[in-house]
């Protein structure tokens, strides 16, 4: 295969890269090991910052959130919430903090309004009475699914950018200074492939350090895992972040209908082996409850982590995840000698358009066009095959239409067959083998009360019926998925969730037998006999 | 306040191990009073396993399925020295099934054991269960499997989660010659159906004809025609054998996740039944008191209505499940408990421990293995290991040592420890 520019990547950099080269007439190919935002794009607040989260203890970093964030809510508010935002402190939190926040935001152009502490729980009734000081800050929310999705199909749209789903990179032939082949390897099929670029960008957040190093360059990162609780219900309208240095446990998040409660940060040295344990939503929930004292009797339906790319300035010196700048740093990977590779990394899912932006600025120039960027100015259009990641949408639009012919197959956020249809025909345009998870990432299905315990189920027996599964693989397409949807609510299964997981193992173990060897795993039972006949 | 009635026995729980505990305390001639939430036995598959799967006891083995249930206990209880297997004698096991079988089969609900083995019976996955008693309504799809007869499996039109060509593509190398078909249900409106509502339709003898004229053309060579579970709710048997009559070819059933149509039939089984053997049912509602002083009866509030009763037990049956039937429970930062009377739970040592990393881990999660352990009467202990009360026992999955998920040994411990629980207080009385 060959192309113009190859993105190695399909987070909100990568995505949103594709369509800034897309807008300057550039084609390229995006691959990603995983799909859409399987690594810190998808595992984060979706919190469309401020700044006011960094004002402490760096400027530089809050400034490029206010801009960027501003930006966003006007090119695509299709998938921002301006909710707004709060800054609160309890009794016994540091003072200088609090009287030191409003020069800080004043200092980084960031429009703070200190809001009277009784005032702040009328906003908020779910406030703890011991808040003793409050600053609104126009924080918002941003859904990354739809993001990444709307920046790929608007890239599609251009020049026919595609996505390489479940296609790793695997090594790098480099001559003369330039990266000449890309070697790939399809995680589900085990082919091998190549690919031919003028241009590499590495794209891979916390993984920008191995695939460097298939390039003969490095980059000095530090891997930070970040864990995130999911409640039931959302508890907030605005996003509620604690007055005090960062830590854990320390911002509630509207997501739509939920509220996310975040974050911890755990330094670990293999980004493929993230995952939130029961530590980090204990602890998540510790640190909250002086701010939200509801939250220790709340529903919780999931937790999920990712691994923030953090890059370290003083790389060789230690240091802890937290005091490591949320900047980007971009690589052209010269002092390696290469000229047609570099990489991004670092940053905020806040400050995606801008990482976007300066690394198309180097592409360009590399190769040698002039063409500016235009994602400052350009709405992201919104494409409808991308709206059924918003929740609430799907319920909205049911009882608009309320189409009896249309069953409802995840029947906690009401997500018809018709949504699964469209999304699986779109997804076959786009890749080989859509499933389960391919529509778990385009959709609310399995975000609901019973994480995918009943739509999985109902799901799989759809793409039977409509042809998608033609082969026993549809049932290891179930185990994957009850599987990844259980790697999140093992951390949060306590009191009514323990319940759910226990009618969920019910069905799929008790009565399915998913942990069992099956038609899809055990060889058939004629083959097993015609090889005990044998002499 | 009027005097609280007295009862022999309190049954806390309706689930199976209740239900079958107050069958078989009002044929020994107990006066029983008994509630719960009978809602939850409308979740079981109706399937009734002894034992289905041995779990892996080493990382990296897989589980195995188990085909001759009572050969393989002393293997399963080498594993599983605590399992409450250990506290029976295999043979009381056949007797309970026996005991409750025959009750079913007078309330229209019959059931068929397997002898030494398990039958093989298709679940809507198209993967296999490995379960000793079944209804009768899915014996003839376990007599095709195993004779490979050539079978049609029929979906139906807006029932959701059961696909005839998932069931078919996954059986076909156990399964030659399975056809599949699609029926859209006479006389219902369209969209979505629910396995319940076909199931009352087909009560009508129009509408099993109607049934049968759509599917007569569909069938082709198939010999046994299989449906998802909705051959009526009560007498599913004279439903099944009119569709056989009008298709010229036995009919079977295919359990459907839950609620599914064979777990509502035992509810209302029991719910219908049980008041006329002089059981004093009260459902959805809880039966809540104190642990009595050695000695004392136990005095018990039944709550949950808007009218509360009071009764006096001399013995209490503790047979309120797990976290889903409410017996345990199990908060953020605290250990598990034990719901009704605060008995200790075995349990890990804490949350991290309850599940393992991986959610199909053979070997199962060791929450499921928590529970109330007992004495060799079935009487669970109290804090200092001695029975909590001479007169409390308990029953079913509330019982430490067992997986029913992963072991596929649900209603054999909550039909077999109930018959044994039941027997020996009735004896000791």
């Amino acid at each position: 295969m060959q192309t113009e520019v190859l993105i190695i990547g399909a987070g909100a950099t990568g995505t949103g890269l594709a369509r800034d080269l897309a807008l300057r007439g550039v084609s390229c190919v995006v691959v990603e090991t995983g799909d859409v935002n399987s690594g810190a794009s998808g595992g984060n607040h979706g919190l469309l910052h401020s700044g006011g989260r960094y004002v402490s203890n760096d400027t530089e970093a809050a400034r490029e959130c206010r801009e960027e964030g501003a930006l966003l809510k006007r090119l695509a508010p299709q998938c921002v919430e301006d909710c707004g935002g709060l800054f609160v402190a309890v009794a016994g939190d540091d003072e200088n903090f609090v009287a030191d926040y409003p020069g800080w935001c004043a200092a980084a152009g960031i429009d703070v309004c200190c809001v009277d502490p009784a005032e702040a729980r009328a906003l908020e009734p779910v406030l703890s009475p011991k808040v003793v000081a409050a600053f609104a800050v126009p924080d918002a929310t941003i859904d990354p699914f739809r993001l990444a999705l709307e920046n790929m199909a608007h890239a599609k749209a251009l020049t026919g950018c595609s996505l390489l789903r479940r296609t790793r990179v695997t090594g790098m032939d480099v001559d003369a200074g330039r990266v000449v082949r890309v070697h790939t390897v399809n995680t589900v099929s085990g082919e091998a492939g190549t690919i031919e670029a003028a241009q590499v960008v590495n794209a891979t957040g916390a993984w920008a350090g191995r695939v460097a190093a298939l390039a003969g360059a490095s980059i000095p990162m530090l891997c930070s895992q970040g864990t995130l609780l999911v409640t039931h219900e959302r508890m907030t309208r605005r996003v509620v972040n604690r007055l005090r240095p960062p830590g854990n446990g320390d911002i509630l998040v509207p997501g739509g209908t939920v509220s996310i409660l975040g974050t911890t940060s755990v330094t670990i040295d293999d980004p493929d082996r993230a995952r939130p344990t029961v530590a980090e939503a204990d602890e998540n929930v510790r640190q909250a409850l002086p701010m939200i004292p509801s939250l220790g009797y709340t529903r919780f339906v999931r937790a999920y982590c990712g691994v923030r790319p953090l890059i370290r300035s003083d790389a060789g010196q230690g240091g802890d995840g937290r005091s490591v700048s949320r900047g980007f740093m971009l690589y052209g990977h010269e002092e390696a000698g290469l000229s047609n590779f570099c990489s991004v990394s670092g940053g905020k899912l806040t400050t995606y358009r801008l990482m976007a932006e300066k690394t198309a600025d180097l592409v360009c120039a590399r190769l040698g066009v002039s063409a500016p960027c235009r994602t400052r100015t350009e709405p992201l259009p919104a494409a409808p095959s991308c709206r059924w990641t918003e929740p609430g949408f799907a319920p909205r639009l049911w009882t608009q239409r309320h189409d009896a012919d249309d069953p409802l197959l995840c029947e906690c956020e009401m997500v018809p067959a018709s949504a699964v249809d469209g999304i699986m025909d779109d997804c076959g345009q786009q890749f080989p083998d859509p499933g389960l998870q391919a529509l778990g990432k385009r959709s609310r299905i399995g975000k609901g009360s019973c994480q995918g315990a009943f739509c999985g189920v109902r799901v799989a027996a759809h793409l039977y019926d409509t042809g998608h599964y033609t082969s026993p693989k549809g049932l290891t397409r179930m185990r994957e998925f009850f599987t990844e949807r259980f790697k999140g609510q093992r951390p949060v299964l306590w009191g009514p969730q323990l319940i759910q997981a226990e009618l969920a193992e019910a069905l799929h173990c008790g009565l399915l037998g998913l942990e069992l060897e099956g038609p899809d795993t055990a060889p058939a039972p004629g083959a097993a006999k015609d090889e005990e006949a044998r002499p | 306040m009027s005097q609280p009635e007295r009862y022999d026995l309190a049954v806390i729980g309706t689930g199976l191990a209740g239900m079958a505990a107050a069958v078989f305390a009002s044929s020994r001639g107990l006066r029983v009073v008994q509630a719960g939430s009978t809602g939850a036995i409308s979740y079981t598959s109706g399937v009734f396993d002894v034992l289905g799967a041995l779990p892996a006891t080493r990382e990296g083995q897989p589980a195995r399925p188990v085909e001759r249930p009572f050969e393989a206990l002393p293997e399963l209880l080498r594993d599983e020295p605590g399992h409450p297997y250990a506290l029976l004698d295999p043979e009381d096991i056949r007797l309970a099934f026996h005991e409750l079988m025959d009750f079913l089969r007078g309330a229209g609900l019959p059931y068929r054991a397997g002898g030494e083995r398990n039958f093989l019976l298709p679940t809507p996955a198209g993967t296999l269960k490995h379960s000793w008693c079944v209804p009768e309504t899915a014996l003839p799809g376990c007599e095709a499997l195993a004779q490979g007869a050539p079978a049609c499996i029929v979906a139906i039109e807006g029932m959701k989660g059961f696909s005839a060509r998932q069931v078919a593509v996954n059986l076909a190398p156990h399964w030659p010659g399975l056809t599949t078909a699609r029926v859209a249900m006479p006389g219902h409106p369209g969209g979505e159906v629910y396995p319940e509502q076909v199931a009352r339709m087909l009560e009508v003898p129009a509408a099993r004809k109607a049934l049968a004229e759509a599917l007569a053309p569909l069938l082709g060579q198939a010999r046994v025609v299989g449906l998802p579970a909705v051959l009526g709710m009560h007498r599913p048997g004279d439903v099944a054998a009119d569709m056989e009559r009008l298709l010229g070819r036995p009919v079977f059933e295919i359990p459907t996740m839950p609620p599914g149509v064979p777990g509502i039939r035992l509810k209302e089984t029991f719910e219908g039944l049980l008041p006329g053997r002089g059981v004093a049912l009260f459902c959805q509602q809880k039966m809540v008191g104190p642990l009595p002083a050695p000695g004392e009866p136990f005095r018990l509030r039944v709550a949950g209505q808007p009218v509360e009763h009071h009764v006096l037990a001399d013995r209490a049956l503790l047979c309120s499940g797990r976290f889903l039937g409410g017996g345990l429970g199990g908060l953020r930062g605290r250990p598990l408990t034990e719901t009704v009377f605060g008995l200790p739970v075995a349990q890990p040592e804490d949350r991290a421990q309850w599940y393992r990393q991986d959610y199909l881990d053979p070997r199962g999660h060791a929450v499921h293995r928590a529970g109330l352990r007992v004495d060799a009467a079935l009487r669970p202990l109290g804090r200092d290991g001695a029975p909590a009360h001479e007169g409390l026992y308990a029953a079913g999955s509330i019982l430490a040592g067992q997986d029913w998920i992963r072991m596929k040994c649900g209603a054999g411990v909550a039909i077999a420890t109930a018959f044994k629980a039941v027997t020996t207080l009735a004896g000791a009385r």
